[in-house]
């Protein structure tokens, strides 16, 4: 069972949370303009990075807000919370 | 309006048959309900400071802007529940006045105000073991030096949603579930609590 830190509420069982995949993933402006295989990069492929990932998470039976989380998928050490309107962090590597 | 005759609350059926502890060991946990209270979900910015105002002049209490935080005033309690959404608390058949006062007050400021008294109620769990019982279902952590009095928090009890809110250091807990939840909460407590002496209280506690 993770701990994860809620911006809002801090520190809760992740039993509370739901996962919402890759974070910053921007919907394009004119999804007319793309082709079937551009539709599909931004509908279904995902990153799936050994080591660090951004991710949303949403705060399901709690505050209701979606964050973004800094997770390391080897280890699943969450480094960082951030909300979801601020910029990604920078990475160490 | 409301047919008072024949209103039912949602615990009625589990209150019906109220049970005493053995009195041997006594009662570690009491359970009633605060039934037919006004629930009102209000969302607004609080960086608007005309919304703030608006509100605190409306219902006599500044909202509590520090996440899962109460603050009461008279006789309204306002619980946070987000950072722009709130649960607002009224006695009995008052939520309807207080509905239409603070949309008054509002105007036209960009808020909420939503009447959700019959979707909801209030399971009290009070006594020495209340906090033991919750526990075993509910992940908060509810050490007195994390959460007491004056805090509430969203979270979930086994398997139902719930608002808790922790009333005095007895510790008494006010719990808001749905109301389909209300009569699963009601028992899940029921059995969880028998290792610590249950009371079933069809009087609601003031
Ligand atoms: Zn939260």
């Amino acid at each position: 069972m993770l701990l994860i830190s809620c911006p809002w509420c801090g520190p809760r069982e992740e039993s509370e949370f739901s996962y919402g995949g890759e974070a910053h993933i921007v919907r394009p402006k004119d999804p007319d303009a793309l082709s079937d295989l551009e539709w599909a990069d931004y509908l279904f492929m995902r990153n799936n990075p050994s080591g660090r990932y951004l991710e949303r998470w949403l705060h399901a039976a709690g505050c209701r807000r979606w964050f973004n989380a800094e997770r390391d998928t080897v280890s699943y050490k969450i480094k960082s919370v951030y909300k979801i309107s601020d910029p990604a962090p920078r990475g160490d590597e | 309006m409301s047919d008072q005759a024949r209103r039912e609350s949602p615990l009625a059926e589990f209150l019906a048959a109220p049970r005493k502890a053995d009195p041997a060991t006594g009662a570690g946990v009491q359970i009633s309900e605060r039934p037919f209270l006004g629930h009102i979900n209000l969302r607004g910015d609080p960086s608007e400071k005309r919304f703030l105002e608006a509100v605190e002049g409306a219902i006599g209490v500044a909202l509590p802007l520090e996440p899962n935080t109460v603050a009461e005033g008279g006789e309204i309690s306002a619980l946070w529940l987000g950072p722009d959404e709130w649960l607002l608390l009224t006695p009995p058949d008052r939520q309807r006045d207080v509905v239409l006062t603070l949309k008054a007050a509002l105007g036209d400021t960009f808020a909420a105000v939503n009447d959700l008294s019959g979707g909801q109620t209030v399971v009290r769990i009070q006594g020495t073991h209340a906090r033991d019982v919750l526990s075993k279902g509910c992940p908060l952590d509810l050490h007195p030096r994390v959460f007491g009095p004056g805090q509430c928090a969203q979270s979930h009890i086994s398997k139902t949603m719930a608002l808790i809110r922790q009333i005095d250091d007895t510790p008494t807990y006010d719990v808001i579930v749905r109301r389909s939840f209300a009569d699963y909460l009601a028992r899940w407590l029921e059995e969880a609590a028998q290792e610590y002496g249950l009371a079933v209280i069809a009087e609601s506690p003031t």
